[in-house]
């Protein structure tokens, strides 16, 4: 007998199935993410897994540590030292970032020329690339305790040591800078049978003055940090020299806070000079 | 009126002057910090025949690799894991900050002064006051580094939101998206590849900074180095410096290859 419910009968409505809509493709650049992202998410974990606290309770690390911010931000004051004191050694950290920046950019745009691959050969400009990243590799400190040996703590290595890092950072971010500049810019210089420091002059230097002076901004601030941390690390004197004594010696917090104002002042005063500059060139 | 006589003479004016300035101030400053340009010179060389001659690695120092290597790579794991809990924090303070995803306008204000805040004090000041509280530790390294580095993502993060997701965001916003949906269908992924390349940099960046907390804290690769130093095992000192250089290079190599990837 043949019903209405037999199977072979009944003709199921197949309904559409919807194709899929692929949202994305399947890419190296996306599997190189999820990649970096999950070593290192992975990585983190082991660490602060492993990590080694030494025996300090964490809950009153931390309460500790509200403490000694409240007496720095809340109550800062010039200590034993006195604020005349301290504005001159903030005027000589000031100056000292002022002064190796001055160097580094000078001689790292002249070595920035020479390590440009579009200006000079190829042999000279990778035998400078390769030194500048070896200089760069190696922390500022690490550089001044290296000049401290032979021209004994103080100024001049501090000096030297700021410098030679930012020369090397300066070169780097001045030939990449260089290397973004229209070919034809340059050829239509030489062409006219330039020399090579006027095509450098005429063409290179007004085509990226202004990366140029962002640059070394971004140099000078960094640069004044540490000439902070050189001074404290190194003891190299300066501002930084004052905030190593007051937090690590005299554990004077008080101090600590009123040196770290005067330090944030400074850095705001040239972050905005920064923004104005660059406006202005921009602007032009 | 502008003659082209006239227009070079401002200009030679101009370079005399940029010139006398940038010479009166290096003289200036090297007149009040004392700083002798002539010895500053001759000490380069010196400084690089000393090095030579004293942090050449020695069949001696050899027996330091072990151990530098030990506290080298726990540094780089430091330096990631701070970097990696900074970024976290710093995208979502990011997101609540920013001109296009953020919260009302002052909000946006207080992110901005607490990322600048952070941003602007001194490692030095961040090390030593937390080394008064934590001790001797990893922990102190890893807090001073990612305080440091907070402040610095939560900037960079702002310009990128601002830069490149506001277009996306519009555009899903305009079919009716929710907000969060809109953060993580269209923003997060919209600048995943550029958060990345910033983390990298951070994290070569956190690597160097690393070695300084490490000298003031007593932590890592900067302890290692400052108790060789003081100690006058140069041999061992110039290994360390020669370990340092290897593993910053591989990471800007191995960081600049990623980027090639995904940009």
């Amino acid at each position: 007998m043949i019903s209405n419910s037999d199977d072979r009968l009944v003709m199921h409505p197949k309904s559409p199935q919807p194709q899929k809509i692929k949202l994305r493709n399947p890419s190296l650049s996306r599997y190189m993410i999820i990649g970096v992202i999950t070593s290192l998410v992975l990585i983190t974990v082991y660490t602060l897994t492993h990590l080694n606290t030494a025996n300090v309770k964490i809950g009153e690390a931390f309460r500790g540590l509200m403490m000694t911010l409240n007496q720095m931000f809340l109550q800062p004051s010039a200590g034993s030292d006195g604020i005349v004191m301290l504005l001159q050694a903030l005027g000589i950290s000031l100056l000292l970032s002022i002064m190796t920046t001055v160097i580094g950019a000078v001689v790292g745009f002249v070595l920035a020329v020479m390590a440009s691959k579009n200006l000079t050969n190829a042999w000279l400009g990778g035998s400078i690339r390769i030194f500048m990243a070896v200089i760069r590799a190696i922390p500022t400190i690490i550089w001044v305790l290296i000049f401290s040996i032979v021209c004994g703590l103080g100024t001049n290595a501090a000096v030297l040591g700021l410098s030679f890092h930012s020369i090397a950072y300066l070169t780097k971010a001045y030939s990449e800078s260089i290397e973004e500049i229209d070919q034809s810019t340059i050829e239509a210089l030489k062409v006219t049978g330039s020399k090579f420091w006027v095509v450098v002059f005429q063409a290179i230097w007004p085509t990226i003055i202004a990366s140029l002076v962002s640059w070394t901004f971004i140099r000078l601030e960094i640069n004044f940090a540490n000439a902070v941390a050189v001074g404290a690390a190194a003891g190299a004197g300066g501002i930084g020299y004052q905030l190593y004594v007051a937090s690590g010696m005299s554990f004077d917090f008080h101090e600590v806070g009123m040196i770290v104002y005067l330090i944030i002042a400074v850095t705001i005063l040239l972050e905005f000079i920064a923004v104005k500059l660059r406006k202005a060139y921009i602007a032009k | 009126m502008q003659t082209p006589v006239n227009y070079l003479a401002r200009k030679h004016w101009k370079q005399t002057g940029a010139i006398v300035l940038i010479g009166g101030i290096y003289l200036l400053s090297s007149w009040i910090l004392k700083f002798d340009g002539l010895s500053g010179i001759i000490a380069i060389p010196k400084a690089f025949s000393w090095l030579g001659v004293n942090f050449k690695p020695t069949a001696n120092s050899v027996h330091f690799l072990p151990s530098i290597w030990q506290k080298l790579i726990g540094t780089v794991m430091l330096a990631i894991a701070s970097t990696v809990v900074a970024s976290l924090i710093a995208i979502l303070v990011a997101i609540m900050g920013s001109k296009v995803t953020g919260g009302s306008s002052l909000v946006q204000t207080i992110v901005r002064g607490i990322a600048s805040f952070f941003r602007n004090i001194p490692l030095v000041a961040w090390a030593m006051i937390l080394l008064f509280s934590f001790k001797q530790s990893d922990f102190t390294g890893f807090l001073a580094l990612l305080l440091m580095s907070v402040g610095y993502l939560i900037r960079a993060f702002m310009e990128i939101i601002e830069d490149e997701a506001s277009e996306t965001m519009l555009a899903l916003k305009a079919t009716g998206a929710s907000y969060f949906q809109v953060i993580f269908q269209a923003v997060l992924p919209q600048i995943m590849p550029s958060l990345i390349s910033w983390i990298l940099y951070m994290i070569e960046n956190n690597v160097r900074d690393a070695t300084l907390v490490g000298i003031l804290t007593g932590t890592g690769i900067g302890f290692v180095f400052d108790i060789y130093y003081k100690s006058f095992r140069f041999d061992a000192a110039g290994m360390t410096v020669l370990s340092i250089i290897l593993v910053v290079i591989a990471l800007e190599v191995l960081s600049n290859q990623i980027r090639k990837v995904i940009l």
